[in-house]
């Protein structure tokens, strides 16, 4: 079956069996390997890439689903060379430690300071709740994109 | 984890889905939101050999009052009824269910209409729209017929929806003044399902008597329960902590849980019994400010 996608603004196309994932398209037959796969049952986030803007988990959606719609992964975040600022925080905020589950992090934390540019740490806390760290304790990764939230604020 | 090879189908009018509904009967489920069909199709637990896709179907997404009652469209994202103006005004049941159902991610792409038809006594809705006395309208193949939440869960994953059949609207009724409600539920962890959930919606009239009373329990049985004995305790009453105490103490008796990982059927009746006081106490509290 025939699935054409835009992934990061460049449009692809691929002959897929329906039963394949988003993820596994998304890694295995366009080789973005940046989004992860962790538990493969719609816990961990890992997976998370944004679907028209809306971060979804993409172990549990088929790729023939996402035909003719917008995916950006987090390949996507950088841009002529300079990170997005919430790649820059989760780094000098110390927002991973593995790092496997940063790119859902990533993610979900860009759609969700699209939606709210000011949050608190209660809202920060609770838009992340889709997405599981075994390493940090979410400590730095919820200073992390409150440092970003405050660098967007300033107009960076 | 890899499901089962399957045809996949995408109507693009409600006659072509119920119509393809109809012929491939037993052999097909609505994909919907997918996020519990998927995943149970990755575990084999589900190996449909067609998959109807009615995502592409146009217009069943939409919340709104119209009519006496709200009106949530069968392809309602959760994330969209969570941040509806009007749910967060005036159903405090519905928002707070929203908030309680698995993660931010799912409710993204979970919708209202999925959560019900699957059936599934361990979803949040269930109990919420016995409590709100909401009714499902469901189109089929042979036209459009109205089926109260009251007679809609017939058995595990088992509801009154015919093979052909999807679930276009549930209406809740708008509630009157002096309305609260409140869903209460214990999870282990963010995304879990219930230990055990109460959702409660409340009327109170002239000097503070309950005049309508609406109590669903989550995932303490093999359907989702509406608590009618509690409910009469505390129809033509004020609800004061007796009141409340005896409501919370039927409801766990109404309750018929299985022992699991989650906890044994004492530990869960009880907790049906606290939470049962928790959720009563708050829907008064929203009721009296006016709901």
């Amino acid at each position: 079956m025939l699935v054409k996608v835009a992934i990061n603004g460049e449009k692809h196309e691929a002959d897929v069996e329906p039963r394949l994932l988003l993820v596994h398209l998304i890694r295995e037959t366009l080789r973005l390997t940046g989004t992860h796969i962790g538990c493969d049952t719609t816990h961990c986030g890992a997976c998370t890439v944004l679907l028209d803007g809306r971060p979804i988990k993409s172990c549990t959606m088929f790729a023939v689903q996402a035909h003719g719609r917008e995916i950006t992964t987090v390949e996507g975040l950088e841009q002529d060379g300079k990170l997005h600022p919430l790649q820059e925080s989760f780094m000098s905020e110390h927002g991973l430690q593995c790092g496997y589950c940063t790119p859902g992090m990533l993610m979900t934390s860009v759609a969700f300071l699209k939606k709210n540019p000011k949050p608190t740490e209660d809202e920060i806390r609770w838009a992340i709740s889709g997405n599981l760290c075994r390493c940090t304790g979410y400590v730095n990764i919820v200073k992390a994109i409150q440092h970003a939230a405050a660098t967007m604020q300033g107009g960076a | 984890m890899i499901p089962g090879a399957f045809e996949y189908h995408t109507p693009s009018t409600i006659g072509e889905a119920t119509a393809l509904l109809a012929r491939l009967g037993d052999d097909a489920k609505v994909l919907s939101g997918g996020q519990s069909l998927i995943p149970m199709m990755k575990l084999r637990l589900a190996q449909p050999k067609h998959l109807v896709d009615i995502n592409g179907l146009p217009g069943l997404a939409y919340v709104r009052e119209d009519g006496g009652a709200l009106r949530i469209g069968g392809l309602t994202r959760e994330a969209d009824l969570e941040e509806s103006d009007v749910v967060q005004r005036r159903y405090p049941l519905l928002a707070d269910t929203c908030r309680a159902i698995a993660d931010p991610l799912v409710r993204n792409l979970a919708t209202v209409g999925g959560n019900l038809a699957h059936g599934d006594p361990a979803n949040d809705h269930p109990a919420t729209m016995l409590a709100l006395g909401a009714e499902v309208v469901a189109v089929g193949s042979g036209g459009e017929r109205k089926i109260p939440i009251d007679s809609f869960f017939t058995g595990p994953f088992t509801t009154a929806l015919r093979p052909d059949e999807i679930v276009v609207e549930v209406r809740v009724p708008v509630p009157k003044g002096g309305s609260g409600g409140a869903y209460v539920k214990m999870e282990r962890k963010v995304g879990d399902f219930a230990t055990a959930a109460v959702a409660v919606q409340i009327t109170l009239g002239a000097g503070g008597v309950c005049e309508r009373a609406g109590i669903g329990l989550t995932n303490v049985g093999s359907v989702p329960i509406k608590a009618t004995k509690a409910e009469a305790a505390l129809v033509g009453k004020r609800p004061d902590e007796a009141a409340i105490k005896r409501a919370a103490q039927l409801a766990a008796e109404a309750a018929e849980p299985q022992e699991d990982l989650r906890g044994s059927v004492a530990y869960k009746k009880d907790l049906v019994r606290v939470l049962t006081a928790r959720a009563l106490a708050k829907a008064i509290e929203r009721a009296q400010k006016g709901g």
